[in-house]
């Protein structure tokens, strides 16, 4: 028998019951909530007549629905006030540990989970959010789930779950300057396709994931739904413990060096086999701008807008020309240049400290060219005050940029912040799809240093031409 | 939950490929109406035209689509965002079956919370079938035989599989959360266990 990959060790560390036919029912170890979910799964449970059964592993914290504005208050968006006074209430009732607006531990729980140390190297993670996938840039076996899994988890603490085929991806080289880790997963896929990963868990390797960062990896992973994947992650290193060492929630003393030398147990075998294989050249990789409605629909920068004509397959020349019109782009013509309305910089893609550091790299000492709307939305709480200790809010500030409070804002536009029709928006968020970002919104995914380029030029533009 | 056993209807065809959950339902409905309100916003940025009138062309504004409760998809579809409010508004306006080459992973999953069934079909045998349902969706309904794992149009029959545990669960219409509650003495089992191996997870 061949060795186990990383997520094979994970998921059999937490088989409960195997229920055949691959699928099992796994002990959750984490349970992050937000004020969209929360609320009304704490209330069904409730209602069904449930206890929540380990509430001292679930979390909660508003991200959604509430205002990203400087000035909010739980009421500056009052959806968002009903939704979080529902999420005291219950979190109270039930003991959940809830962050409140202005404690360290609000925002987007994707930043959130690790940055507290709730989410650790080989747990298990759910939350009532697709891009819970984030988590497993930590080496955690982290995904979304729906309202129904939600509750399923309140009351039992597991999931039946049915076991995902295995993909690596591996990075290979060093990128080129300004080439960051979305340029690097927006080119992946581009590459493979937004469905490519479907039925998959993907880990990510090679010697350009092992040289990232970990905000990096939780980035790279984040978009593992993107790539159709519900599961993404990176093998957990001295990276990984360097970033976790010290998080409120994480092990102490003793129990650290125990956890530790447990997690280097977690890594894949040399002998694991996976079920697909990809190799991407990182130094091959240009900064990615896409053009369509699907983040597959993405190019380097410099290169024309792809002609739906072209396309092979009659499906997907059907889809490419509609996510054209609905952009209001031409085929063959340049995308560098093209006139940008707003720009957001924010998500749990790319919101936090060290995406808002090569923001403010790129906008110190610039302006917003005028008729841009620019945002800067910290991923947290957390994320705000170390940013503010440093004065990024104040070089952000001088450009002409809004510097916000933490939530998920106009990533999900579920708190009103919405892009207006038929605006062009270039954004650090994860979803370029049809009404995203508010009804016939038009959204381009870009790195943060891109999306400052773009606020700065008034226009789709490589961020390495900017100069120093 | 309700049972799925057999379902015949009219199918309706959406063969765009990743259809995402967004586009199936806007977040903002979901926060401000319950689920069974979500019929007029199912689909609302591909259903209505700019001015706000139907678009004719749309299945859901389609006479001959009247009464569906089968849709014939694209691949990826269910693609996206984990809201369940996607299968909510898909089931408000009948659909209570989903055939496509592939699903996302988290919607396929949704789909058998709410006893809607998604059947993975290659895209070839979709075509064989929305080739007979469009010559007249009425005159060809389209019959999913859940217990015989089949599904049939005028001359068409194909074979699906599907996953024993989702299948019985359907068919007998059991409530997932009662289930596992009865597996409750293994979850305090595997707990002392795994909190011997890994203290740290359990505070």
């Amino acid at each position: 028998m061949g060795g186990q990959t990383l997520f094979d060790k994970i998921w059999a560390q937490h088989v409960v019951a195997d229920l055949g036919n691959d699928t099992a029912l796994l002990h959750i170890d984490r349970h992050i909530m937000h004020d969209l979910g929360g609320p009304r799964g704490l209330a069904d449970v409730l209602a069904k007549g449930y206890r929540v059964r380990n509430p001292e592993l679930v979390f909660a914290t508003p991200d959604h629905a509430v205002s990203s504005a400087p000035d909010r208050t739980e009421d500056t968006n009052p959806t968002g006030g009903k939704f979080l006074r529902d999420l005291r209430r219950y979190a109270a009732q039930t003991g959940v540990r809830l962050f409140d607006l202005g404690q360290e531990g609000q925002g987007i729980v994707h930043v959130v989970g690790p940055e507290m140390g709730i989410s650790l190297p080989g747990a298990t993670i759910v939350c009532g959010d697709s891009h819970t996938c984030t988590h497993g840039g930590l080496g955690a076996l982290a995904f979304g789930i729906g309202s129904s899994e939600l509750v399923h988890v309140l009351a039992t603490q597991t999931l039946v779950q049915r076991k995902p085929r295995r993909m690596r991806v591996r990075f290979e080289g060093t990128p080129q300057a300004g080439v960051t880790p979305k340029d690097m997963i927006l080119f992946l896929i581009g590459r493979i396709g937004a469905a490519a990963g479907t039925g998959f868990a993907v880990e990510y390797a090679g010697s350009a994931i092992r040289a990232l960062p970990l905000e990096g990896r939780l980035t790279i992973c984040n978009l593992s739904i993107e790539l159709g994947a519900k599961m993404g992650m990176v093998a957990p290193d001295d990276t990984t413990f360097g970033y976790l060492h010290g998080r409120p929630f994480a092990p102490r003393d003793a129990m650290w060096e125990r956890a530790v030398a447990f997690w280097r147990t977690l890594p894949s075998d040399t002998d694991a086999s996976f079920d697909v294989e990809h190799e991407i050249d990182a130094a091959a990789i240009a900064p990615q701008i896409t053009w369509g409605t699907s983040p597959q629909d993405v190019i380097a920068i410099g290169d024309r807008i792809p002609d739906p004509d072209k396309a092979a397959d009659p499906d997907r020349r059907k889809a490419m020309a509609a996510a054209l019109d609905y952009m209001g782009l031409l085929p063959g013509a340049a995308i560098e240049g093209t006139k940008v309305d707003w720009v957001f910089i924010g998500s749990c893609t790319n919101s936090r400290l060290s995406d808002l550091r090569a923001a403010a790299a790129v906008a110190k000492g610039r302006k917003v060219a005028s008729g841009v709307n620019a945002w800067v939305v910290p991923g947290s709480e957390i994320v705000r005050r170390d940013a503010e200790r440093e004065g990024l809010h104040e070089i952000f500030r001088a450009a002409g940029f809004q510097w916000r409070q933490p939530g998920c804002s106009m990533c999900v536009a579920a708190n009103g912040e919405q892009v207006p029709p038929k605006a062009r928006s270039v954004s650090t968020s994860n979803r370029n799809f049809v009404g995203r970002q508010g009804p016939l919104a038009r959204t381009h995914l870009a790195s943060p240093a891109m999306a400052v380029a773009a606020a700065v030029t008034g226009t789709i533009a490589d961020v390495r031409k900017l100069g120093a | 939950m309700d049972k799925f056993t057999t379902l015949t209807s009219p199918a309706a065809v959406l063969l765009r490929q990743n259809i995402d959950t967004d586009i199936i339902v806007r977040i903002e409905r979901l926060i401000t109406l319950g689920r069974t309100e979500l019929g007029p916003y199912c689909f609302e940025a591909l259903r209505y035209r700019e001015d706000g009138g139907d678009d004719p062309a749309f299945f859901l504004n389609d006479p001959a689509c009247k009464g569906a409760r089968i849709l014939l998809a694209g691949r990826n579809f269910g693609c996206g965002s984990s809201r369940e409010g996607a299968v909510w508004a898909l089931m408000c306006v009948g659909i209570r079956c989903v055939i496509a080459p592939s699903f996302g992973d988290i919607f396929f999953n949704n789909c058998f919370q709410n006893g809607v069934l998604p059947v993975v079909l290659p895209a070839d045998k979709i075509e064989a079938l929305a080739d007979v349902v469009r010559r007249d969706q009425q005159a060809h309904p389209v019959t999913v035989d859940l217990e015989h794992q089949a599904v049939r149009a005028a001359d068409v029959a194909i074979d699906f599989e599907v996953d024993p545990g989702r299948r019985e669960a359907l068919l007998l219409g059991l409530d997932e959360i009662g289930v596992t509650l009865q597996r409750e003495p293994d979850i305090a089992a595997f707990q002392a266990r795994d909190r011997a191996l890994r203290p740290w997870i359990y505070f």
